[in-house]
C-alpha cells in the first residue's frame, strides 16, 4: 500500500508540445483513483509514467517516499493490467499468475496457495491448467486481473481492463473489480475514457483533457460542480445541454437568461442557488454584470414536460426530433434555440430525461420545466465555471 | 550445382508464409460478411478457382526442372548424352540405379557428408542465435543509434559474397583460420546475419509490445524476457530462418572451396560432387544422382521443421 505522487510532471516526445503539462496529482493510499479523459489526453501515459513503462521528461514521481523517476518497472512494486490482457500465449493460467512470483524466488508451495487464492476470489479455479487461448474474453482478463493480484503489489495499474469485453461482461467485471479494491485494500489507478466506469468506480475522478487536469474530485462533485465546460460535457450521460444565453439583470434584483435569439428568444427566471450565482451574490461569482454572455448547462433531468405553455418564466418550448424508449424512462431529443454543442459533449442538441408514461412523438412542439435553481454557468471566452 | 538455390527457395517460403497468414485473416473476413447473393458467390468460386490453377501451373511450372533431373538420374549414362530426359517417359523404359551406385560408391564420400553436416549445423546454429539476440535488441531494447546501425546491418544485404572473398580469405589466413572449420563457421555466421537480424527483427517487432511490457512489470530482465517470453513464440520465424539458413549453407560450393580448399578432408558434398565431374564434363550424369542424395538432408529438416509454421500461435495473448 502506498500513495502515489505527481509533482510538476511534464512528458514531451522531442520538440512537439508537451503531452502532460505540469501535472500534479496526489493518489491517495487505499484510494481507487480514475483517470478519465478523451483519447490522446495523456491519462494512459500518466499511467505508464507510474507503472515505469514511459520516462518521465520533467518533474517527479513518488511512490510512498521514494522519488521513482529512475527506478526500473520491475522494482517499484506495481501491478498492471493491460486493455489487451497481455497474457503469455505459451504458458497455462497458472504459469501466468505465477510468472512473476516464480522471479522473485517465492518458494513454490506459497506460489500455489496465492495463485489458488486469487483464482478463487476471481473464480478462474477450473481454468488453471488452460492455456489463454483455450479462454473467452471475459476469463482471459479475469486472468489478467489474477496476474497482477497474485502479487499484492503497493499499487494496481489498470489501463482500460474493460474495453474489450462485451456490454454485459463490462458490468459484471467493473462490480468485480469494485469489489477486488474492498478486498485488497490497495491503491488502484484505473484509466478508461468511459466517464460510466468513471463514475461508478472511482473514490476520486481526475478528468484530463490534452495533458492537463481540468478537475479532480468525487464522482457526485464533479457532476454537480463541474469546474468547467469541458468536465461539464463530459461527465454524466446522457451530458448535459448547453445553451448560448444573455445575462438579463432585472430592476427587482431578479435575474433572468435570455436563450435564443429574435423570434425565437425565450427567457427562464432564475431561482436558487443559479439566482445567487448570477446576481453575485454566491462567493467567487465573478462577473455578472448586466448583459453579459454566458453559457448555461441544463443537467437533461432537469427538465418536466409541462402541459401548459410558458408564461410563468420556468418553461423553454422546442420541437421533437427523437424519442428513444428505455422502458424506465425516455430521452427525449429537442430543437431548442440557443443550443450549442462543446466539443467532448456525447450528444448532439438537447436531451431531455423524461417519465416513462408521457406521450411524447417526434415532430411534436413540447414545452418543458426548467428546474431553474440547478442551472451550471459559463464563461463563453475562459469555459471556466462562473463559481 | 544449379538445383535448390537459396534465393528461389527464400522466396517459395517466405509466400508460404505470408499465404498462411493472409488465408486466416481471409477466413475471419469471411465469417463477418453477410450472406452473399448467389451472383457473387458464383464470381467468388470462379476467382478462387483461377487463382488455385494459377498456382498450380506455376508450381508444376517451377518443379519441372527438378523433376527432370529426378528422371534423369535414374537413366542410363549413355541414354543422358543422346536424348532429353522426357524422351524416356514413353515406353520401352529403361531405369537403373548405376548413378546412385556410382556416387554412392566414390572413395570419401562418407567423409563428405559428415563434413557437410559438420560445417552446415554451427553454420545454421550459430548466426541463428547471434541474430536473435541482435534483433530482440533492435526491436525491444532502447539505445542510442538503434536504427541506423539497424539500417547499416541490413544494407549489408546487398553486398555480394564473391566481393568479399578475398578479404575474408586474408582475415583468415592472418589469424589461421583458412582450412578450418571455425574459419568456415565465422564466415557463415558473417554471412547469414544481416538477413538473419532482418527477418528476426521484422517478426519480433509484430509481436505486442503488452507482453514485453507486462513481463518487465512482472519483474523479468531483458534476458529472462528473451528466454521465457520471446524465443517460445518466435519458433515458427526461427524454424524459417534455420530452412533458409541450413539450405544456403548446405548448398554451398564457393565459400567452402575458396576457405576450405579442395582437401577431402575437410571438404563438403558440394565440393566432393563437383570433382566427381572430370575436367572434360564428359561423365556429367553422376551430377544427377548427387544432387539428389545431396537435397535429401535439406528436405528432410524442412519437413520436420514444418509443423512449427502453425498459425495462431499467439491466440489467447491478446485481443485481435
Amino acid at each position: 500500500m502506498a500513495d502515489v505522487r505527481f509533482q510538476h510532471v511534464y512528458k514531451r516526445y522531442g520538440e512537439n508540445a508537451p503531452v502532460i503539462t505540469d501535472l500534479n496529482l496526489e493518489i491517495e493510499d487505499h484510494e481507487f483513483l480514475v483517470l478519465v479523459g478523451p483519447s490522446g489526453c495523456g491519462k494512459s501515459t500518466a499511467l505508464r509514467m507510474i507503472a515505469g513503462l514511459e520516462d518521465i521528461s520533467e518533474g517527479e514521481l513518488f511512490i510512498g517516499e521514494r522519488i521513482v523517476n529512475d527506478v526500473a518497472p520491475k522494482d517499484r512494486d506495481i501491478a498492471m493490467v493491460f486493455q489487451n490482457y497481455a497474457l503469455y500465449p505459451h504458458m497455462t493460467v497458472f504459469d501466468n499468475m505465477a510468472f512473476a512470483l516464480k522471479l522473485r524466488h517465492t518458494p513454490a508451495e506459497e506460489v500455489g496457495q496465492r495463485v489458488e487464492r486469487a483464482a478463487q476470489m476471481l473464480g478462474i479455479t477450473p481454468y488453471l491448467k488452460r492455456k489463454p487461448r483455450e479462454l473467452s474474453g471475459g476469463q482471459r482478463q479475469r486472468v489478467a486481473l489474477g496476474r497482477a493480484l497474485v502479487r499484492d503489489p503497493q499499487v494496481f495499474l489498470l489501463d482500460e481492463p474493460l474495453s474489450n469485453l462485451d456490454a454485459k461482461l463490462r458490468v459484471q467485471t467493473r462490480a468485480e473489480i469494485s469489489r477486488l479494491h474492498q478486498a485488497t485494500g490497495t491503491t488502484f489507478v484505473y484509466v478508461t475514457h468511459d466517464q460510466v466506469e468513471a463514475m461508478t468506480m472511482g473514490d476520486r475522478i481526475a478528468v484530463l483533457n490534452a495533458g492537463l487536469i481540468q478537475q479532480l474530485g468525487t464522482p457526485q462533485d464533479l457532476y454537480d460542480n463541474p469546474s468547467n465546460l469541458f468536465v461539464a460535457g463530459f461527465i454524466g450521460s446522457p451530458s448535459m445541454d448547453f445553451f448560448e444565453v444573455k445575462l438579463h439583470r432585472k430592476g427587482d434584483g431578479h435575474a433572468e437568461i435570455i436563450i435564443g435569439q429574435g423570434d425565437e428568444q425565450q427567457r427562464l427566471t432564475l431561482t436558487g442557488h443559479a439566482a445567487d450565482v448570477a446576481t453575485g451574490q454566491a462567493p467567487g461569482a465573478g462577473d455578472t454584470s448586466d448583459g453579459r454572455p454566458l453559457i448555461v448547462g441544463i443537467r437533461p433531468e432537469d427538465f418536466t414536460l409541462n402541459g401548459a405553455s410558458g408564461g410563468d418564466g420556468q418553461t423553454i418550448s422546442g420541437v421533437v426530433d427523437v424519442v428513444e424508449h428505455l422502458g424506465n424512462e425516455q430521452l427525449v431529443y429537442v430543437r431548442l434555440p440557443g443550443a450549442y454543442v462543446p466539443e467532448a459533449a456525447e450528444t448532439k442538441g438537447s436531451t431531455a430525461r423524461l417519465g416513462p408514461s408521457e406521450k411524447v412523438s417526434p415532430g411534436d412542439r413540447i414545452s418543458l420545466h426548467v428546474d431553474t435553481s440547478r442551472l451550471h454557468f459559463f464563461d463563453p471566452s475562459t469555459t471556466k465555471s462562473l463559481v | 550445382m544449379s538445383i535448390a538455390k537459396n534465393p528461389a527457395h527464400a522466396a517459395e517460403i517466405t509466400t508460404d508464409v505470408d499465404l498462411r497468414s493472409g488465408g486466416k485473416s481471409s477466413v475471419l473476413a469471411g465469417t463477418s460478411v453477410r450472406a452473399l447473393s448467389p451472383r457473387e458467390r458464383l464470381m467468388r468460386s470462379v476467382n478462387s478457382g483461377l487463382l488455385t490453377f494459377v498456382v498450380v501451373v506455376i508450381s508444376l511450372l517451377w518443379s519441372v526442372p527438378t523433376f527432370g533431373l529426378f528422371i534423369s538420374s535414374f537413366r542410363p549414362a549413355d541414354a543422358i548424352h543422346a536424348s532429353g530426359w522426357w524422351n524416356s517417359l514413353l515406353p520401352p523404359w529403361h531405369f537403373t540405379i548405376e548413378n546412385y551406385q556410382h556416387v554412392l560408391q566414390t572413395q570419401d564420400f562418407g567423409t563428405a557428408f559428415i563434413n557437410s553436416m559438420i560445417i552446415s549445423i554451427p553454420g545454421t546454429l550459430l548466426p541463428v542465435l547471434v541474430a536473435a539476440f541482435a534483433a530482440y535488441a533492435f526491436a525491444w531494447m532502447k539505445f542510442p543509434g538503434r536504427d541506423w546501425i539497424f539500417l547499416a546491418i541490413v544494407t549489408l544485404l546487398v553486398v555480394p559474397v564473391q566481393m568479399t572473398l578475398i578479404p575474408i580469405f586474408q582475415i583468415l589466413t592472418n589469424v589461421g583460420l583458412t582450412g578450418s572449420f571455425l574459419g568456415i563457421w565465422l564466415a557463415h555466421t558473417a554471412y547469414g546475419l544481416p538477413f538473419a537480424v532482418y527477418l528476426l527483427r521484422s517478426f519480433f517487432g509484430a509481436l505486442p509490445s503488452d507482453l514485453m511490457e507486462s513481463a518487465r512489470i512482472d519483474g523479468a530482465s531483458h534476458l529472462r524476457i528473451f528466454f521465457s517470453i520471446l524465443l517460445p513464440l518466435a519458433v515458427p520465424s526461427l524454424a524459417s530462418l534455420v530452412i533458409f539458413q541450413f539450405m544456403w549453407v548446405w548448398n554451398d560450393l564457393l565459400v567452402a572451396l575458396v576457405l576450405l580448399g579442395g582437401a577431402p578432408e575437410h571438404a563438403p558434398m558440394t565440393v566432393a560432387i563437383a570433382n566427381l565431374v572430370n575436367s572434360f564434363g564428359t561423365n556429367y550424369e553422376v551430377l544427377t544422382s548427387a544432387a539428389f542424395i545431396s537435397m535429401a538432408l535439406p528436405l528432410v529438416i524442412f519437413f520436420s521443421l514444418q509443423r512449427y509454421f502453425v498459425r495462431g500461435i499467439l491466440a489467447g495473448s491478446v485481443k485481435g
